[in-house]
């Protein structure tokens, strides 16, 4: 596998599993807004990921549903953090935060980069992340404005923190560790993070989950 | 000897493609939407590039299958080609494009700025009714029916609204 693809699967990894997570919440988010908000930047994700599975099928020599669905969940790229199942709303507050504010970081460097396909991508998906953002910027004012809802997303952001450290690479989390502090006013503990040599147990659930349909549908099936 | 079938003439195409109109929001064509980029005739083959709008649009096969569609009505070979860079952007939606969208109750996208919107813009800043006109609205949800919409309020007329983002 050429670095290229394995750093495309990272991104279409992540995008992918958070977009089946954020998923979850359709139909039943603490309020309608909500529903409608975590199911939007679901589809963002997920069509994120189409196109970046699109450019690894390419360089593969097969089509995007291959590379997303047909894996054992070994083979993912997927950082841990976005593998958790946690329909908990502080801790999908937190895991949303962490990782928009990581992703962030991700694409300015992408955006960047020497690969012309690559950075051009980057730079279409920064447009949709930035609602991403702001709604995670929002949410996270409006937790550490309320007496239940601070310590209950400071523990959910202490809980993921290790997670949170492994989404970027050495290279790029001391800029993500930088704008952490300076947003929750506050040093992070110095822990290891957990990173994308292993899946939580929860992936192959999920992914058993995702391709069921596929798995009984007939080679070459049309939707 | 039979005479050479006349060319196609790009213009042809063009006007072709301005009467498709966008699956979601049929008030606009997809060549007021901004999405075909290129259009280029060779012989008897049409190259498109159609660019998404937000990538996660389904909408985008829908697109693609009907200019092809249109294409082979004109008795040419349609060739579309999904680019996937950063060339589209909410700016593309031509002038009479979102005349359209507004006069159908979508306030169309505000121009973009050098940097990505912030809350306090969209909370603070002037967006517009598409039903009175009032600029007195207000942001109900950053995110709406579809990925490229936000819900707003309108004080006046006391009508909720569609925004279009800006991307």
């Amino acid at each position: 596998m050429s670095d290229r693809v394995g750093l495309l699967l990272q991104l279409a990894d992540d995008e992918l599993i958070l977009g089946w997570r954020n998923s979850e919440w359709t139909g039943i988010a603490p309020f309608l807004e909500e529903d409608v908000a975590f199911s939007s930047i679901a589809q963002n994700e997920i069509g994120h990921a189409r196109a970046l599975y699109e450019l690894v099928a390419r360089e593969l020599g097969t089509d995007a549903d291959a590379v997303a669905f047909d894996r054992p969940p070994e083979q993912y790229r997927s950082a841990p953090l976005v593998e958790l199942r946690r329909l908990e709303w502080a801790l999908t507050i937190a895991r949303h935060w962490l990782y928009e504010t990581a992703d962030a970081v991700r694409l300015e460097a992408l955006q960047a980069s020497d690969d012309a396909e690559l950075a051009g991508i980057a730079a279409k998906m920064a447009r949709e992340e930035a609602y991403h953002r702001i709604h995670a910027d929002m949410w996270l004012d409006r937790l550490l404005a309320s007496d239940e809802g601070r310590p209950r997303l400071e523990e959910a952001l202490d809980e993921l923190w290790p997670y949170a450290l492994g989404v970027l690479d050495d290279e790029l989390r001391a800029e993500f560790v930088r704008r952490v502090e300076a947003r929750l006013g506050r040093s992070q503990p110095d822990v290891d993070p957990v990173g994308r040599d292993r899946h939580e147990a929860e992936l192959a659930e999920l992914l058993d989950e995702m391709t069921s349909v596929r798995r009984t549908a007939p080679a070459g099936a049309r939707w | 000897m039979s005479a050479p079938a006349s060319a196609l003439a790009p213009e042809r195409v063009w006007e072709a493609l301005a009467g498709i109109p966008d699956p979601e929001i049929p008030v606009i064509s997809i060549v007021d939407l901004g999405v075909v980029r290129d259009v280029r005739v060779d012989d008897r083959r049409v190259h498109v590039e159609l660019t998404p709008t937000f990538m996660g649009c389904p909408a985008l096969d829908a697109m693609r299958a009907r200019m092809e569609e249109v294409i082979r009505g004109l008795g040419a070979e349609p060739d579309v080609e999904v680019v996937l860079d950063d060339s589209w952007s909410t700016d593309r939606i031509t002038a009479a494009g979102r005349e359209k969208l507004r006069a159908a109750g979508f306030a169309p996208p505000a121009p973009r700025g050098p940097e990505p919107p912030t809350l306090v813009q969209l909370e603070r800043g002037p967006f517009r009714c598409p039903w009175c006109g009032s600029t007195s609205t207000r942001l109900e949800n950053l995110f709406g029916p579809t990925p490229c919409r936000s819900l707003r309020y309108c004080d006046d007329c006391r009508q909720p609204f569609e925004q279009f983002k800006t991307i």
